[in-house]
């Protein structure tokens, strides 16, 4: 499972090893989104961190082999945030780093919005918000039926869940009590136009989920020890469905992105884009 | 005429231009910073209804309150009010209550977000449901003008919009847009162009290059797709060899479809449809889009030429 050379660390040089691959990722994730002028870098910026904790410690996928019937199978269901999924996939060895070239670029492997049919390791095309647990609900009731024990991950935005069916498969995963289905929520707090709390407010969202009968754990996502902690409980859990809550700061690691509506779908120009390198450490 | 200019801007020019209307609400989904629903938003918040990224409560929110004498204007995504497809019908078609449904961002002449983003049947499923108008005009001066239009329209409307600058093909205030009315933009004898949306711009260039091969076409901006302009029709249909529709959009259910579905019953006549053929789109930049598709002008004016060259 994961990356086998972080096989037998100790938790501190875990966390290290996972800083050092989500820091890359954040630096390829800028490059494609500049590159393409066009994107989704808050997004992606805010999931890294649990994406590259899930990928290098937890999911069961073999790059080799992305079609094998019994891997994990993982569920981008905020699909404009592909950067992020694209540049773990990279790190992982399922894509090439030049792949990542052809984010938004005609005939592309890497699609706009993550495409099943483009990209090897891809298992849900998204793109149309609050799809992602309904299929991921299916992908667990298919494990069930083959008597497997993989689990299915999804990871959803603190925007998408307004949409109404997101809340169908919720209750719909609990009174099957598939607790083969894990979510990841990255509670961001700002969706598309501006903040979740000017357009639609979402309350006590660990109490929503508790109420539908899940199990809810909530967690710091940019704290690598909180983030490897939860990985764990997801995968203690398997009574019932579970959630990890994440809190976590959309185009976290670059200034002037963190907590800016602004970047959740824009590029940054020449200028806005040395500065990211620079910050993430990385030289032009 | 030269200028450049998105069609989605005169929809939130429009509403803009409607607010002295007491009556109007505007409704939105996350998507007002692109269908520009955003400019109402700014000046008139109290009557701005954000229903968060949740189509199918908008369209149902918008029904009640057309219900209860309001002119609710809800816009989203093309692709998204698909996602409401169920309500719009139920909900606003068959009662036919007046909500205006804007879907902004189009067919595949639009960002490079993919084929998750593209919708080329938007116009195909809203045609097929009694009392609804269906619109896509070209520029932002005529989207404007038809959806102020709209505001005394007692049944309900969508109107699609498009995110890309193209150019400008009306003056602002033009006394030929009406809603159901086709506008002639150039009259040819040889064959005729029938369009909508951004289509339209290329559709005039394919006619200036097929004048050069001698060809005379006529070109239509047809903006409103139903009630379809029959009369128009039968007279392009009448006075040229034949017809070719442009449309980014399927040709199933679309214009084409819709001429096609005319011409056959009433005046039989060669036809090409020039539109997307059964396939999905993908990411890529608009002018490239076309072109995978085989929606472009050179596809316009091959279309032409085979009419023309016919026996
Ligand atoms: C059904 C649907 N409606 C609208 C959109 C347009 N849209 C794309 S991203 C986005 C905001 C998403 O916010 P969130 O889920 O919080 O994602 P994140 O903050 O992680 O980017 C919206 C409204 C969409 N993709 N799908
Ligand atoms: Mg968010």
């Amino acid at each position: 499972m994961g990356l086998s050379r972080l096989n037998g660390l100790n938790d501190d040089e875990l966390v290290e090893e996972l800083k050092e691959i989500s820091r890359k990722c954040r630096v390829e994730i800028i490059k494609m989104v500049y590159r393409a002028q066009a994107g989704h870098p808050g997004g992606s910026l805010s999931e890294i961190d649990l994406l590259t904790a899930l990928y290098a410690t937890t999911l069961n996928v073999n790059p080799k082999e992305p079609k094998w019937n019994d891997r994990d199978r993982f569920v981008l269901s905020k699909g404009h945030a592909s950067p992020g999924m694209y540049s773990i996939l990279a790190e992982m060895g399922f894509i090439s780093h030049e792949d990542l070239e052809s984010y938004r670029v005609l005939g592309g492997v890497c699609q706009g919005h993550v495409d099943m049919k483009h990209t090897p390791g891809v298992d849900f095309s998204a793109g149309s918000l609050g799809m992602g647990l309904s299929f991921g609900l299916g992908c667990s009731f298919a494990a069930k039926f083959d008597g497997s024990n993989r689990n299915c991950y999804v990871m959803l935005g603190d925007g998408e869940i307004q949409e109404g069916s997101v809340w169908e498969a919720m209750m719909a995963a609990r009174h099957h009590e598939l607790g083969n289905l894990k979510v990841i929520l990255d509670c961001n707090r700002i969706q598309n136009d501006d903040f979740v709390e000017s357009q639609m407010r979402m309350f006590n969202i660990p109490e929503k989920w508790s109420s539908f009968g899940w199990n809810v754990k909530e967690i710091d996502g940019h704290d690598m020890y909180q983030i490897i902690e939860g990985m764990r409980w997801l995968n203690e859990n398997n009574d019932l469905p579970s959630v990890l809550i994440a809190n976590t700061i959309k185009g976290k690691g670059v200034s002037y992105m963190e907590d800016n509506p602004k970047f959740h779908g824009a590029a940054p120009n020449e200028e806005q884009y040395s500065k990211a390198l620079m910050e993430l450490g990385e030289a032009i | 005429m030269s200028d450049f200019a998105a069609s989605r801007d005169g929809y939130g020019h429009a509403l803009i231009s409607m607010s002295e209307d007491p009556k109007l609400v505007v409704l939105e989904a996350d998507l007002g910073k692109s269908t520009k629903s955003c400019w109402f938003r700014e000046k008139f918040p109290e009557r701005t209804i954000s229903c968060g990224i949740g189509e199918q409560n908008m369209m149902l929110v918008a029904a009640g309150l057309a219900s209860s004498g309001y002119k609710p204007f809800a816009s989203t995504f093309a692709i998204f009010t698909e996602r409401a497809f169920e309500q719009i019908r139920n909900g606003i078609a068959r009662p036919n209550l007046p909500v205006h449904i804007c879907g902004s961002h189009g067919g595949t002449h639009t960002g490079t977000d993919g084929s998750s983003a593209q919708s080329i049947e938007d116009l195909a499923i809203y045609r097929a449901l009694p009392n609804m108008t269906v619109m896509h005009p070209c520029d932002d001066y005529s989207t404007q003008q038809l959806t102020m239009k709209l505001l005394n329209h007692n049944s309900p409307s969508y109107t699609r919009t498009a995110r890309n600058k193209t150019p400008r093909i009306y003056e602002i205030n033009d006394p030929r847009l009406e809603i159901g009315k086709g506008v002639l933009l150039k009259s040819g004898s040889d064959v005729a162009i029938i369009a909508c949306g951004v289509m339209v711009s290329k559709s005039i260039e394919a006619a200036k290059k097929l004048s050069e091969m001698g060809v005379d076409a006529a070109v239509v901006d047809m903006h409103t797709l139903k009630p379809l302009d029959e009369s128009l029709v039968y007279e392009l249909a009448s006075g040229c060899k034949g017809i070719v529709t442009v449309e980014d959009h399927s040709v199933i259910g679309g214009l084409g479809g819709a001429v096609a579905e005319y011409l056959s019953e009433s005046k039989p006549t060669i036809l090409r449809r020039v539109g997307v053929r059964d396939r999905f789109g993908e990411s890529g930049q608009a002018e490239e889009m076309l072109e995978l598709l085989s929606i472009s002008t050179k596809d316009i004016i091959e279309s032409a030429l085979d009419i023309v060259k016919m026996e």
